[in-house]
Formats: C-alpha cells, structure tokens, sequence
C-alpha cells in the first residue's frame, strides 16, 4: 500500500512503519554538508515547522533541475539534530542515518529514503521554485524543490523501527562464519 | 581515413571524449542494463523489488529526455588505446581534458573535481591528475570513460594479505561490502585486482570494471554469491542482490606479499569507448 504525503507535514508522519512506501508532494528543501552548517550559524532560511529536508546535490540547468537523486544520509549524522528540534518532519536520502538521529526522529520526524543514483526519475517528479545560499556552488546550495508524487521508502519510523539497521544486524551474523576460531 | 594531420587527431580526440562521456552518463551498457533487468525479475523483497523498478525507471526516463542518470557524474576516467603511429604526447593528455571541459559545460555534468586541500572546485571537471589517464598499445585509438561517482569509490578498499591468506579473498572482499553497506548505492559491480603491486592491485580493480558482467567465472561467481548471501540488497534495505557480479583482474606479484583491491562500483556502472576517427 502507498500513503500519499503532501508538505508541510503533520502528526501523519507519526503512523509511517518502516518499509512503507510513501508518494510525497509539495515543497522539499535540498541540503548537504555546508548547507546544514551555514543553517547551524545564521539560521534556517524558510520555515523549517513540517518542512523535509532533501540530502542532494542536484544538476542544475538553466532553472531546471536535470538529475537529483539523494546523496548519502550518514555525512548529515552529526548536523540535523538542531532541524528536527525546529520542526523538520522528514529527512530524504539514501542509506540511512545513526542510532543518534533514530532517537532524534523519535515521535516527531522520519527518515525517508529515494534510490540512490535515480537522478533522472527524480528529475521528472521535481519542478524548481527557488534557491537559497547560491554561493555555496551548486552541490552545496539550498534549492527549493516542489515534488510531484516521488516515491520513497520509510527507511526509519518515529517509533524508532530502523530498516537498515534491521538489514546490517543479519548482514553482520552471515560475515561471523569468517571469523577465525579462537586460539 | 586517418590522415597524419595531428591537429585534426587532436580535435577528434578532443570530440570524441566528451561523446563517450555523453554517452556514458546518460545510457547504461547493455550488459548493465540486462543484470538489472535479470535482478529485479528474479527479486523476492518487495522493498527491494520497489528499488529496483525504480533504477529501471530512472533508467528509461535518463534515455527520454537525454540527461544523466545521476546527478554524481563522476570524476573522468579515461583509458587511452595508442596505435604505434601516434607518439605519445602531452597533446594527447590536453585534448582530452579539453573534452572533459566541454562535456561538463554541454551535457551538463555537475562539477565535482576539487583540490584535495583546500577543496577549491575549479568547476570544469579537470585539475592536477584528472581526468586520471590511462594510457595502453592498441591497433587503434580508442577512448574509453568510466565515470566514477563518490559513493562507492569511497568504500573501496585495498589489504596486503599474507600469502598463506589466499582464504582471505573472499573475506576481504565480503567485509568490504558488509562496510559499505548500503552506502555505495548496492546493488554493485566489484572489481578485484589480486597481485601485482600495492598500486598496481587498485590499478587491476578498477579496470575489471571495464569488463562485461554478462558472465562470470568460477572464482567471480564465488565471490559473488558470498556477497549476495549478506542480504544488503539494493540502497542496503534488504534483498536477494548485493552484487550484480564481480570482475576479477590478476597480475603477478613478489612471493612474500598477496595484494587484494575492491573497488566498488554502484548500480550504475558507467563506461563508453568511443573510437577517434579523423
């Protein structure tokens, strides 16, 4: 079953179980690594109250955007704490995020998750509505998104349910037959 | 056809970089596109499966409208075939950096190549050793791309195992994948490089990803289920395929060392070779 979303989000996100799938619409913001610092020093330049934030450094051209699949969610670990506690109801990526940020999406937030590389097909969901922090280059920059209908995955719930960690656990107990005997 | 006119060799050269790049950030090789296909009809998880319709979507709608796959286009790699006719220039090396200029300006590609220091971007794709060159002896001149996004080449890796260790292969390489987890963008294309030198191993690895992944041989097909029983599945969120396949490169090595490279390509697994006709 889908659940369509549509920005800013609410107390919906709360229902989200991990491994759900997810159409989501409306705005989304873009943020990497300097951004999320720029936003730490001076501030969260839109309203971040039910915003979601997209990990994603986009092709660019003329106004449009071309390619922007999300990049990897584990870099931000240490830097969206600060967003969740101002309201941001989801963070979009790939690869999944840290107990911390488990804890920290705990009860008000999600972690959603696109297929990394799908650049083009995100592309074609996406039409661009603004840019903030232009001078961090075009990776780095925040570029206002809206989305039609992108289909995501919930990698992690607010009840703290954690599809990648789930994965790595049985992961780590198949690679334990490598384990020499103990001498 | 190939007249002596360097100036003329020089600007095909020049073309047919940025064509193979073209071609390389916005189709997938056949032989990629056919273990894609192969995976998701074979996958059993239905969150892995959804993934998978997504890369096969994402693939036909980069082939509709022209554009990359993924906004990571990748660092250039290039790998140059010489004919005994044309003498090994730096000409050479700046007509293909010139292709790599125009392609980041024409196709787009995002401008990834930084100084590694100061992280100074200088927004044309080229710098100090990029685009990474290649240079073998063949019958003709060729250029061949293999544009190489960040996360995977991140968790690639290299070991000098002990000789005795040859049982760590297979180890090394499925704790590379079980470290990288789904950050490499899974399911992946690993090349392995075994011998040679320390350099020389990852020189072997990322050139296995040259070769076609339609078939394996039994060393590859090996490693490639002991990968795929770790259940990572594509973007690490579980499944039937880690690993599409695995290459493996060799190379002779001193008697006292067992070098062992992986260099780990994600899903899309991006090459073109375009020969320069002038």
């Amino acid at each position: 079953m889908t659940t369509t979303l549509q920005t800013p989000l609410g107390d919906e996100v709360l229902r989200l179980h991990a491994g759900d799938r997810v159409e989501l619409s409306g705005i989304v913001y873009t943020a990497r690594d300097d951004a999320h610092l720029r936003m730490k020093m001076e501030g969260v330049p839109f309203d971040p109250k039910g915003a979601a934030i997209y990990h994603c450094g986009p092709v660019v051209q003329n106004n449009r955007i071309l390619a922007a699949g999300p990049t990897t969610s584990a870099r931000m670990n240490n830097l969206s704490g600060f967003l969740l506690d101002l309201g941001v109801r989801a963070l979009i990526g790939k690869g999944g995020m840290e107990r911390d940020v488990r804890e920290q999406l705990r009860n008000r937030a999600v972690y959603l998750a696109f297929t990394g590389g799908c650049g083009a097909l995100a592309a074609s969901h996406m039409m661009l509505r603004g840019v903030f922090f232009k001078d961090l280059g075009m990776a780095e920059a925040v570029w206002v998104i809206e989305l039609d209908s992108l289909p995501l995955v919930v990698g992690i719930d607010a009840q703290g349910n954690d599809i990648f960690e789930t994965v790595r656990a049985c992961a780590n107990r198949e690679f334990q037959r490598y384990r020499k005997p103990e001498s | 056809m190939c007249s002596t006119d360097s100036s003329a060799m020089l600007r095909a050269l020049e073309m047919a970089t940025t064509d193979a790049l073209r071609e390389a950030v916005i189709r997938l090789p056949p032989d990629v596109k056919r273990a894609i296909e192969r995976a998701a009809a074979a996958e059993t998880n239905p969150v892995a499966k959804g993934e998978l319709v997504n890369i096969a979507r994402n693939i036909a709608a980069a082939e509709e409208l022209g554009v990359p796959l993924c906004q990571d286009t990748g660092v250039p790699v290039v790998y140059l075939t010489l004919p005994p006719s044309i003498p090994l220039t730096e000409n050479l090396y700046d007509a293909v950096a010139k292709g790599v200029r125009r392609a980041t300006a024409n196709i787009p590609l995002r401008p990834n190549v930084v100084d590694p220091l100061t992280r100074h971007n200088t927004n044309d794709n080229t710098g100090d050793g990029i685009p990474a060159i290649h240079v073998k002896p063949g019958e003709r001149l060729a250029v061949t791309v293999l544009p190489k996004g960040a996360g995977a080449e991140n968790v690639s890796r290299i070991a000098m195992l002990f000789p005795s260790e040859k049982d760590g292969i297979e180890r090394f390489v499925v704790e590379t994948v079980l470290f990288a987890g789904g950050k490499s963008c899974p399911p992946v294309v690993l090349g392995v490089g075994i011998g040679g030198t320390f350099d020389g191993a990852a020189a072997l690895a990322k050139e296995a990803l040259l070769q076609s992944i339609d078939h394996m041989d039994p060393l590859e097909q090996k490693l490639c289920d002991a990968v795929n029983r770790l259940g990572i599945g594509p973007m690490g969120m579980g499944g039937d395929t880690t690993a599409f396949a695995v290459k493996v490169k060799t190379a002779a090595c001193h008697t006292a060392s067992l070098p062992v490279a992986v260099n780990v390509q994600c899903w899309a697994c991006r090459r073109a070779t375009r020969e320069v006709v002038w």
